[in-house]
């Protein structure tokens, strides 16, 4: 990959995600999101992950993202005070994310050596069918767990989200009302 | 010549970011956008190690690490729904219900 493509395209990414945690308004944080996950599938393709990309845009910036935007606008969310009204306390949080990436890019860096190509790669490397000859084989009964974690997020996502829920929040003289006028669904 | 390290120190910085952001900002939504931002980053490291290790063990692990994102989010985004419900507010720090 050459360093032209990767800086800028780095730079948009590194950006877009200061543009999450920075941003007031979440409709705004979760374009952004969008677009760090979008540079994200530009490096797959050119690490030869292609169905991993191809994954990535549609799961990532298509489903999960639309799902965020739909809970945002649910809720109804005025923009919030950003960071918060105690700027000591996210500086302290910005210093130690600071000393993280640090820390992190230094153990990263020295343990891959400088210049250091590894192997070379066969022609079928990131292809669906290599990757899914690993997944239904290798990988089989993670595989079939996983669609049971799937199917158990459904139903919970179900059960957490429907509107006469018998648990008890704060408000509980003001529950029963709620229940009973909303009774028809 | 871009190499494995660079997509590592990328993929440290993502993760910091997302490690910043779960922890300064007060909006549910965004601490949870945060939280995919770091399991993305993490997703960068995998796919950057499978390359340079031509393995293609890396990239199924991805495929996993995304399905339980999206069943993270679906999850998390229903108990962020059901929580405004009960005491409209998303900002983490008047959720302090447990707190003793």
């Amino acid at each position: 990959m050459s360093p032209l493509v990767f800086y800028p395209l780095a730079f948009v990414c590194i950006a877009s995600a200061m543009g999450v945690v920075l941003s007031k308004n979440p409709v705004r944080s979760a374009l952004c999101l969008v677009s760090a996950l979008f540079c994200l599938a530009i490096f797959y393709v050119f690490l030869q992950a292609h169905l991993v990309a191809a994954l990535q845009i549609i799961v990532y910036a298509g489903a999960v993202m639309v799902l965020f935007l739909f809970v945002i606008t649910l809720l109804n969310l005025e923009s919030d005070r950003g960071l918060g009204e105690r700027p000591a306390l996210s500086g302290i949080g910005f210093c130690a994310g600071a000393f993280v990436a640090a820390s992190l890019v230094a153990a990263l860096s020295s343990a891959v050596a400088p210049g250091s190509r590894g192997v070379v790669l066969p022609q079928t490397f990131g292809t669906t069918k290599v990757l899914a000859r690993q997944l239904f084989g290798d990988y089989l009964v993670a595989f079939e767990l996983t669609s049971v974690l799937l199917l158990v997020a459904v139903v919970g996502a179900v059960v957490l989200a429907k509107r006469d829920g018998s648990y008890e929040g704060d408000e509980q003289d003001a529950a029963p009302a709620r229940q009973s006028e909303e009774a028809p669904h | 010549m871009i190499g494995t390290a660079h997509f590592l120190a990328l993929s440290a910085v993502l993760f910091s970011i997302g490690a910043v952001g779960a922890v300064v900002r007060r909006n549910v939504i965004i601490i949870f956008m945060s939280i995919e931002l770091m399991l993305n980053a993490a997703n960068l490291a995998f796919v950057a190690g499978s390359n340079s290790l031509g393995s293609m063990n890396g990239q199924s692990i991805v495929f996993f690490v995304m399905t339980v994102a999206a069943a993270e989010a679906a999850v998390g985004l229903a108990v962020i729904l059901a929580l405004f419900r009960n005491r409209q507010t998303v900002a983490a720090d008047e959720i302090a219900l447990l707190k003793w």
